[in-house]
């Protein structure tokens, strides 16, 4: 059943399996939105993490932030980590060996929820190969993605999540560069391309929309991706009380869109309708220049010799936002 | 609930197949695997065993070797019993997860068909594999024919498993030489084996929502030295829990395995050390010399890791002169066996002529006169009292002689 949420306060009273008091950098929007994905649901959820700033700065031994059962292997393998624990749920609930409080809820019909958590290198470099095999064999779990479009956790190397023009370690804007060459990978399409039942973009500034989403997520049969906005105070170099503000201009910039992608799919992956929602759609889309201007990752781009990548940003985000408004108005 | 495999008291099996079997026995909860030539036919009867009703846990094809191992380790910590199978690139792939197995203490066993590592790329049997595993701080065991491959299959579960060791356990066959090579094999039935092996203990399952668990955590200069060091010390000590299962099995099959597989070396002279189907070929060389008057003997590696120390020693302790024999490539020293070895005579004060041979990579054939001649040269070493050929021998290859040192 899922949870009935209906303020902030209800959600910041709810049963808590991620403590808040970890190494992550002051302003981090990856702890909002871990707190609230975990907090979406009463049932039990049963976590795996790549490696990457979540991982290391929640669970340094011999400390733990996790009040629930948690699992870091390696970088690459949170995917097939969080579906071999599901598979492992489903054969010991077959044969009857499941621990004793997880059999008592299953036999009340309620599954334990298995989430996977990664970074955008965890997840959209080095760990995709996982990602999408795990995708493709139909596991039950939801993959949530902590999107700060850099390698944060090792200095803030480019990733193929980083916007073009953002100045990174290995992407440093200089005399004759203007910082990364190349747009971000469009990985919440090439999930739902996987056949997923339901792929959906969030943003931790925009919560009731993150909840909606990731309940929906929970309750969907098969692989379930959520790409999260994690602005990232450090990379990005804003000010750590500005997480929020800097997030709501990059969905009312529309540089983040909240949207949503539902696959009506049978447990074979046969596809029968697919449907995409705009969940958001900014009162005043406000231009990009707004969002790049709240981030010093971006200030060289305002120099005049840089200006016209400011111009195929914005031309990018309308070609795009275009896009989705079309392909919501077909349903397809 | 898994239906019963009906078997002959003797059966003709390959290794490979031999391990489909204790696989299929030791029911297993969760395998994540990737086929990989030469063991893909444990892979595919696994599957097939499944396809057929034969088989109750679940089975992950999985998109890679890391992700199988992967698998396997998650699996493992959510309360599985889980294994998988692999060779030569496929086992190279796992590496960085072979490492977080034995970490991360999962119990995972692992059965490798050993094959040589690409470049060149090459599908044969060697030991590549399993040397670039060496220190990861696992178990191995060794078989030489099909019916070790399944009985060490069957006792590594069995070894890993238990409470006082909790340590992932790897059992090598050779490819092709005997994971494709048939021979009579004398299965447990299914229900014996089952009682062998066990009920699986889970620790710390993460399924257990009533007491959540943090597997797999972060510990730097202040508390890594203090885990590996814990990790080694437990490696060091299944040593016992290696030689109670090897007797129990013994109680069972009245097959007996030791953690070194002694062939006449109580008089022995001269001795040849290998591991894999080359154990058996030297038994015949060395029966050979012996009809000549020559007191050879074989000393065949049955466990690897942890390594059998004071068993080494003891068998080889009145030897003259040791070939060492490594079957991948040395990569600028001498071949692992040959420093394991020098290493445990000079610790324990003796000083035999001991001799490294490189031979059989790729799957190069290694022939009885290959291993009488290396005999010849430890009897002429042996008689005189003296080295008189060099450190490291290649035996087998096309060309002018090579040897160093």
């Amino acid at each position: 059943m899922t949870k009935k949420i209906r303020n902030l306060k209800e959600l910041s009273l709810s049963n808590d399996r991620y403590e808040g008091a970890n190494l992550m950098c002051p302003g981090c929007a990856h702890n909002i939105i871990v707190r609230e994905v975990l907090n979406a649901t009463d049932d039990p959820v049963v976590v795996a993490n790549a490696t990457g700033c979540l991982e290391v700065c929640t669970a340094v031994y011999p400390k733990t932030s996790w009040d629930t059962s948690w699992i870091h292997i390696g970088f690459e393998n949170a995917a097939v980590a969080i579906a071999a624990v599901q598979t492992t749920y489903e054969t010991l609930k077959k044969q009857g060996r499941l621990p004793k409080a997880a059999q008592k809820l299953a036999d009340e019909g309620r599954d334990i929820k298995f989430v996977a958590f990664g970074g955008d290198g965890g997840t959209y470099d080095i760990g995709f190969q996982s990602l999408s095999g795990a995708f493709e064999r139909g596991h039950n779990f939801m993959y949530v993605c902590l999107d700060n479009e850099v390698y944060a956790n090792t200095g803030g190397q480019r990733s193929s999540s980083t916007p073009i023009g953002a100045s990174t370690t290995t992407s440093p804007a200089g005399a004759v560069s203007y910082g990364e060459k190349m747009m971000k990978k469009s990985i919440v399409e090439i999930m739902a391309d996987h056949g997923a039942p339901y792929v959906a973009q969030v943003s931790p500034s925009k919560w009731k929309d993150m909840i909606k989403k990731v309940q929906k997520g929970y309750e969907a049969k098969g692989p379930v991706f959520i790409n999260a906005m994690s602005a990232c105070t450090t990379e990005w170099r804003f000010a750590s009380e500005d997480t929020i503000a800097v997030s709501d201009l990059g969905v009312d910039s529309c540089m983040w869109p909240l949207y949503e992608i539902i696959n009506e799919r049978d447990e074979h992956g046969i596809i029968y309708r697919t449907k995409l929602n705009i969940t958001y759609r900014p009162k005043n889309k406000i231009p990009v220049e707004e969002y790049l201007a709240a981030q010093p990752r971006f200030k060289h781009l305002f120099k005049p010799e840089n200006r016209h990548i400011i111009d195929l940003l914005q031309k990018a985000v309308d070609i795009r936002w275009e896009n989705l408004q079309r392909r919501e108005e077909a349903g397809v | 609930m898994a239906k019963k495999y009906e078997l002959n008291e003797i059966e003709v099996w390959d290794g490979n197949t031999a391990v489909s079997h204790a696989l299929r026995q030791a029911r297993i909860d969760v395998v994540a695997a990737y086929p990989i030539t030469p063991s893909t036919p444990i892979v595919q009867n696994y599957s097939k065993f499944l396809a057929d009703g034969y088989i109750d846990g679940e089975f992950i094809m999985v998109e890679s070797e890391h992700s199988a191992m992967s698998g396997c380790v998650a699996a493992g910590a959510a309360g599985a019993r889980t294994a998988t199978a692999t060779s030569s690139q496929g086992f190279a792939l796992m590496v960085e997860v072979l490492y977080q197995a034995s970490g991360m203490r999962i119990p995972v066993v692992l059965t490798v068909a050993d094959r040589a590592l690409a470049a060149p790329l090459n599908v044969n049997g060697d030991h590549s594999d399993m040397y670039l595993g060496r220190d990861a701080g696992w178990i191995n065991l060794c078989a030489y024919n099909p019916q070790e491959a399944y009985d060490l299959t069957l006792m590594a579960f069995k070894i890993a498993e238990d409470l006082d060791v909790r340590l992932p356990a790897m059992v090598h066959q050779d490819g092709f030489i005997c994971s494709h090579t048939a021979q009579n094999v004398r299965p447990l039935s299914d229900a014996e084996a089952a009682k062998f092996v066990g009920e699986y203990k889970p620790v710390n399952s993460m399924l257990d929502i009533s007491n959540p668990v943090t597997h797999g955590v972060q510990t730097e200069e202040d508390w890594h030295f203090e885990h590996k060091a814990r990790q080694h010390n437990d490696l060091m000590n299944s040593k016992n829990v290696i030689k109670r299962v090897f007797d129990e099995f013994k109680t069972l099959t009245n097959r007996e395995y030791n953690l070194v597989d002694n062939y006449k070396l109580e008089d022995a002279d001269i001795a040849i050390v290998a591991i894999g189907t080359t154990v058996e070929s030297a038994r015949i060389a060395a029966d050979k010399l012996r009809d000549e008057g020559i007191k050879a003997g074989v000393l065949g590696i049955r466990v690897l890791r942890p390594f059998p120390f004071e068993e080494i020693v003891n068998a080889l302790s009145n030897v003259k002169a040791i070939a060492t024999m490594d079957r991948s490539a040395p990569g600028g020293t001498f071949g692992m066996l040959f420093n394991e070895i020098s290493g445990a005579m000079i610790g324990s004060g003796k000083s035999p002529i001991i001799l490294n041979y490189i031979y059989g990579l790729g799957g190069r054939d290694t022939t009885i006169e290959q291993l009488i001649e290396i005999y010849r040269q430890l009897d002429d070493c042996a008689r005189s009292n003296q080295r008189k050929y060099p450190l490291q021998q290649f035996i087998g290859l096309r060309g002018p002689k090579l040897s160093f040192f």
